[in-house]
């Protein structure tokens, strides 16, 4: 299974793919490779040029100021998982790149290859949507920025032209007492998502809920907040029953059916995985609450 | 006409300058470039891990990555494992003991992985070996006596014999 | 005969090479002006080939050709395996010639300088396809007015398997119970990680053709290359290299493999070809679906009396291997019960999908889930331990050898030779804490889980006829040599060899050269397949060792003025007992047997140290155990795992622990992916492949398995010099009905019960659910 051929091309600036990618017909971006590089061997996509940004200058980085935090596009998924910082401010990101493939494919994985091929199942995308980051996108039309809640726009469809190229994602992380679980179903140990749920909480002095972000992966073509979930949380101190009316709220969502699962089964693991990350985040919370 | 660049890389600590097809991926550059066969192509699509090699010290699958993506870059293949003189590193040597291989094909590449994981995790849990190989298929030996021969090159590899 | 290597885990001579990455699998040949191959494949599942355009194709530069049927064979391929039930023996063509009946079906062969230009050019072959009804569900697929799946045949009827003795109508009469059950099989495809190959090579001077073949059949190939292509057999030589697992579908004869050897002559340049991995799934033999409605004749005290049934075989779209797949899945009954009577027929039928041949297990899968499902179908209904029915129906070991009521081909009746299942049975439930499993499951229960244990229990005809042979020579350099006709697969064959000889001769096995798999070094052999190499090549190994042996010592002892008697060999000598010093080594005696010019030959000895054996079974020998697992259920996902598993096995006697081990393993690993994981999904309208890739398509993974708990008993076979009987595929054959027991005990609350695999998560909700809610019907 051998790609067809194309061009190659390795520019080492963000202005010089831009232009790269501005000028050639038929281009495709080359990061990780780990989902483009099955993709061309088998040819279901056959670019005439393939443009590498592996040598892209300054898109690697990782920088978190005053909760703040400014990730590069090309960020390897390792790097991530292994950055102390992060892991810091913002520990629902390791734990779900924990889930995504294996070692060896976070060894050349990005944070902005998996939220450009925007696989429904992809794990990275519903983290982001946690946090509503920011996308930023160049191209021959300037700079411009798109919310996470409007990055799908359809099945493998980001909100992404032809020619612009995704640099970099920011967002806020959480302040105070806060907790958070990514909690997923798959066949296997590194499979795509059937169905995952991410769930950040923070906590007030009374250790009731103040904030509450639930986002579910695999049930549409782009990950899935859930505000009228999160609406039953406020308030709650984890109570059963605020637990379940999330979950009931998560079974109600639409989900698709294909050939690994369901719509109806997506729908179940949905309100399962719901309630247990939930519960989860809600232990974590109280337990760095104890640990202040 | 055919896309070309001349790339240079170590391999097994040896370096070689080429010219290859942009489009040949990294395993078939080391198998049919450099006659290095003992890395293997299982899939080609990057699930089965057969091609796993080390690409500046990191597992990596060799047949997503392009040959022209490792100009520069020092990999190790199953053929480097050993020391120069032929003495099996301490993980061959268990998976030998420990009958970790079967029909061989596999084996590359969890030599490859198991040996940047136990570098990584020296004293693991047989649930973080399974988990570490969880990328890696194999059809012969239902990875019990892989699992065995990790955990016997940890022990070894931490001195405790 | 010394056994200081018989029944020690050796390491494996064959691994230095391998863990060096010096391994020679069939894509490490790299030959000068060697060309690449590309087969242009079938998009349509059933069609008519109205034109095939190559024009671009074979102006691309690079390409040396591109083939259609015209250039290559006219004939359809050699039936690898003719049986007089065949009533539709239909193979295919080497490239489709008017009609292609499957998605993958090769159609064209584009030769070029390498792979990827290759691949180029076979996207440029344009193919005008007339689209025909397609039919894919074996169930439709054999309905009277079904879509035809070839247009030329009058229905898709293959053939009508029985397998009837005893008298069975009269023990469904005089029954206490009937019980009915339909059991739905599915087992996917093979998934070597090595895909197959061939390397075909033709040498114009000597007009020896070459073959190298990823294969588990050298012999089978030359011999069919040879039908084919009127080339005669002593100019065809057969090499299977190291070969990746075979698992079964290596063992059949294929289109691309015929396509090389007839190509090759032509373009006068050695060819390769390497299946990748979506080739694989559309183009190497699989082992799909079997359905069943099954009648089990019982009395009130569980035993069985009688089997019935009906059963369709989806057989794909050719039939390359003849029936030995449907045959094996019927012609295992009884298994190891003493069930008098017996009437399971099976209609085998085409579908548009891949061609179905054996894969581990063979069919015998089939068969065993059949019966242990009946089994628990008895305990169940008669509320009777599952366990005790069993011991209530096994054949008793004093009652061997028995005889079961059928026939083996050749007209013998089928006996097993030896084997204490009830032992192994007792073995199995000790081990596994089964009489005390309720503490289990109530843990499990707080823990919101469900548990479950099954049991399955099975014997198995190994060490398949007919023969395999051995050469054994000793060197004048004192080296020993082992050629065999055997083929080895990965399961380590040559260890085992060598240490069979080894012991023998009073040598190291590190030290005992094997070769294997090349038809020019080893005149006749068969395939490495129905774990029948250690029983019949190792017995061939054991009878050539212990000729040179005796050969060896004769000649010894008139050298050296001894008694046979008083003398051994030990450490590459012939030795007097006690006095080590007073010694002829073994390569002085090679020498002066291999002989000297204007020196006549010793009186009394043929020329040279060396023997040739073969072993030729009558008659298969059985192994046998019993398989149990436990299963945790989580209810909220259906997630099913396999917590435990324990093996209580009997493969006779062993030779190397830790290889028997290794297969039991890999075999339960198999089974365990089978009944969880593979599903290869067909489009039943368009059929059209749907899984055909690692992510669609899955096998199991390391944090898959369960705990491995193995037992073994050695029961030796009376029926071959060194009691051995095979063990390559009894993980697998209980393994399927084993889980699925479990599964069914772990949802016993809710009243399911499962005669069906694969089974998801979601099918395991969708069994919860559908239950729970005839439950709830109001009555």
């Amino acid at each position: 299974m051998k790609p067809s051929p194309f061009k190659y091309h390795d520019p080492s600036s963000l202005s010089e793919a831009v232009g790269l990618l501005g000028s050639l017909e038929n281009a495709k971006l080359l990061a990780g490779g780990q989902s483009l590089g099955p993709m061309l061997n088998y040819r279901y996509v056959m670019p005439d040029h393939l443009v590498d940004l592996n040598k892209v200058v300054d898109l690697t980085h990782i920088h978190i100021e005053k909760g703040r935090v400014h990730v590069g596009a090309m960020a390897r998924q390792r790097v991530l998982e292994r950055d102390p910082g992060l892991q810091k401010a913002c520990p629902i990101v390791r734990e779900a790149l924990l889930e995504v493939g294996h070692f060896q494919t976070r060894n050349r994985g990005t944070i902005g290859g998996s939220l450009a091929h925007l696989d429904p199942a992809a794990e990275l995308p519903g983290v982001m949507a946690l946090y509503d980051a920011t996308l930023e996108l160049a191209g021959p039309r300037g700079k411009r920025t798109v919310p996470m809640a409007e990055w799908g726009r359809g099945y493998m469809s980001p909100n992404l032209e032809p020619d612009e190229i995704l640099t970099g994602l920011a967002w806020d992380a959480w302040e105070g007492v806060q907790g958070h679980a990514f909690v997923e179903f798959a066949r296997r140990r590194g499979d795509f998502a059937i169905v995952a749920v991410g769930c950040l909480l923070a906590l007030d002095a009374k250790q009731a809920i103040r904030r509450a972000a639930i986002s579910l992966v695999g049930v549409a073509y782009a990950p899935v907040r859930l505000p009228s979930a999160e609406k039953f949380l406020i308030g709650s101190k984890g109570e059963e029953q605020a637990i379940e009316a999330a979950a009931a709220e998560a079974r109600k969502i639409e989900a698709k059916s294909d050939l690994f699962a369901s719509g109806a089964y997506r729908q179940r693991l949905a309100g399962v995985l719901t309630a247990r990350a939930v519960k989860t985040a809600y232990q974590r919370a109280l337990g760095e609450n104890a640990g202040k | 006409m055919t896309d070309k660049r001349t790339i240079t890389l170590t391999v097994n600590g040896q370096r070689h300058t080429r010219e290859v097809e942009t489009r040949m991926h990294l395993a078939d550059f080391l198998r049919r470039e450099l006659r290095l066969t003992g890395t293997h192509l299982g899939c080609e699509h990057g699930v089965c891990g057969a091609c796993t090699v080390l690409l500046d010290g990191e597992a990596v699958r060799s047949c997503i990555l392009f040959a022209v993506q490792a100009h520069g870059c020092d990999v190790i293949t199953t053929e480097g494992l050993a020391a120069p003189d032929g003495t099996f590193s301490v993980l061959q040597q268990a998976f030998w003991e420990k009958h970790g291989l079967q029909c061989g094909f596999c084996t590359p590449g969890m030599l490859t992985t198991l040996t940047a994981f136990l570098r990584e995790t020296p004293d693991p849990t047989e649930e973080q070996v399974r988990d570490a190989i969880s990328g890696n298929l194999c059809r012969c030996t239902g990875y019990a006596t892989i699992v065995e021969a990790a955990l016997s090159a940890a022990r070894r590899l931490r001195g405790e014999g | 005969m010394g056994s200081r290597n018989i029944g020690s885990s050796v390491k494996r001579i064959e691994d230095p090479a391998i863990l060096r990455g010096r391994g020679r699998f069939v894509d490490d040949i790299a030959l000068p002006g060697m060309l690449e191959v590309a087969f242009v494949r079938s998009s349509e599942a059933h069609a008519r080939i109205r034109g095939i355009d190559i024009a671009a194709a074979a102006g691309l530069p690079g390409v040396v050709a591109v083939l259609t049927f015209n250039d290559l064979g006219s004939s359809r391929m050699v039936q690898a395996n003719p049986h007089p039930l065949l009533k539709q023996n239909i193979t295919q063509y080497p490239l489709a010639r008017h009609e292609v009946c499957y998605v993958g079906e090769t159609i064209a062969m584009v030769v070029a300088e390498n792979r990827y230009i290759a691949e180029d050019a076979a996207q440029l072959v344009a193919v005008d396809y007339e689209p025909l009804p397609a039919v894919i569900d074996v169930l439709e697929a054999a309905k009277p007015g079904a879509p035809r799946a070839h247009l030329d045949s009058p229905d898709n009827l293959v053939a009508r398997i029985p397998w009837k003795f005893g008298d069975p109508d009269a023990a469904f009469a005089g029954a206490d119970h009937v019980f009915r059950s339909r059991y739905t099989q599915h087992r996917g495809g093979c998934h070597s990680i090595e895909c197959r190959g061939v390397v075909a090579i033709h040498d114009e001077l000597s007009e020896q053709l070459t073959v190298y073949s990823s294969t588990q059949s050298q012999y089978l190939v030359q011999r069919f290359l040879a039908a084919y292509t009127g080339r005669p057999e002593a100019k065809i030589r057969v090499v299977a290299p190291d070969v990746g697992g075979g698992f079964g579908p290596k063992c059949a004869h294929y289109p691309e493999e015929l396509a090389l050897a007839l190509a090759a002559p032509k373009l006068g340049r050695p060819l390769k070809w390497i299946e990748d991995r979506r080739e694989h799934f559309i183009a190497t033999t699989q082992t799909r679906d079997q359905v069943w409605d099954v009648e089990v004749a019982a009395t009130r005290d569980g035993k069985v009396l009688a089997l019935r049934g009906r059963g369709v075989h989806d057989h794909g779209a050719y039939v390359p291997y003849g029936l030995l797949l449907p045959l094996g899945s019927v012609v295992n009954y009884p298994g190891p019960y003493e069930i008098k009577s017996m009437d399971m027929a099976i209609d085998v039928v085409f579908t548009n999908a891949v061609p179905t041949s054996p894969i581990r297990g063979a069919g015998r899968p089939f068969a065993n889930f059949i019966l242990e499902r009946s089994m628990d179908c008895v305990a169940r209904n008669l509320k009777l331990d599952r366990a005790e029915v069993r011991r209530r129906n096994f054949i008793r070991s004093e009652q061997m050898p028995y005889s079961t009521g059928g026939k083996l081909p050749n007209g013998n009746p089928v006996m097993f030779d030896s084997g204490d299942y009830q032992a192994c049975l007792d073995m199995a439930l000790q081990a596994s804490g089964y009489a005390g499993f309720g503490e289990r499951r109530a843990e499990a229960r707080t823990r919101g889980r469900l548990l479950g244990i099954g049991i399955s229990s099975y014997n198995e005809d190994t060490g398949i006829a007919p023969h395999e042979g051995a050469h054994v020579r000793v060197f004048s350099s004192g080296k020993i040599v082992v050629t065999t006709g055997a083929g080895a697969i990965g399961q380590g064959m040559k260890t085992v060899l060598a240490q069979i000889v080894a012991d023998e001769l009073g040598a190291n096995p590190a030290d005992v050269q094997v070769e294997a798999g090349d038809t020019a070094a080893f005149p006749m052999g068969m395939s490495t397949a129905g774990s029948r190499n250690t029983v019949t090549a190792g017995s061939a190994a054991h009878l050539a060792a212990r000729q040179v042996r005796d050969k060896a010592l004769r000649f010894a002892a008139e050298a050296m003025e001894a008694h046979e008697s008083d003398l051994e060999i030990l450490e590459g000598a012939v030795r007097v007992k006690g006095i080590p010093d007073k010694h002829l080594p073994l390569a002085e005696i090679a020498r002066r047997l291999m002989g000297f010019v204007n020196v006549p030959n010793p009186i009394g000895f043929t020329p040279g140290l060396d023997a040739t054996a073969y072993h030729s079974p009558e008659r298969p020998v059985y192994a046998n155990g019993t398989n149990i697992a436990v299963v945790e259920i989580e209810p909220q996902t259906g997630h099913t795992r396999v917590v435990d598993y324990f093996v209580a096995h009997d493969c006779g006697r062993i030779i190397n622990p830790v290889l028997v081990d290794g297969q039991i393993v890999g075999g339960v690993a198999h089974g365990i992916s089978n009944v969880l994981f593979e599903r290869m999904i067909y489009d039943r309208d368009s059929g059209q492949p749907q899984t055909t890739n690692y992510g669609e398509y899955l096998l199991l993974t390391a944090p898959d398995m369960p705990r491995m708990h193995l037992q073994h008993m050695e029961t030796p076979s009376p029926w071959n010099p060194i009691g051995v009987k095979g063990a390559g595929e009894g993980g697998t054959i209980p393994c399927l009905a084993t889980v699925v027991s479990a599964v069914e005990d772990a949802l016993s609350d809710y009243g399911v019960t499962v005669n069906e695999y694969p089974l998801s998560p979601e099918r395991i909700v969708e069994l919860m659910e559908a239950r729970r809610s005839a439950n709830d019907r109001p009555g």
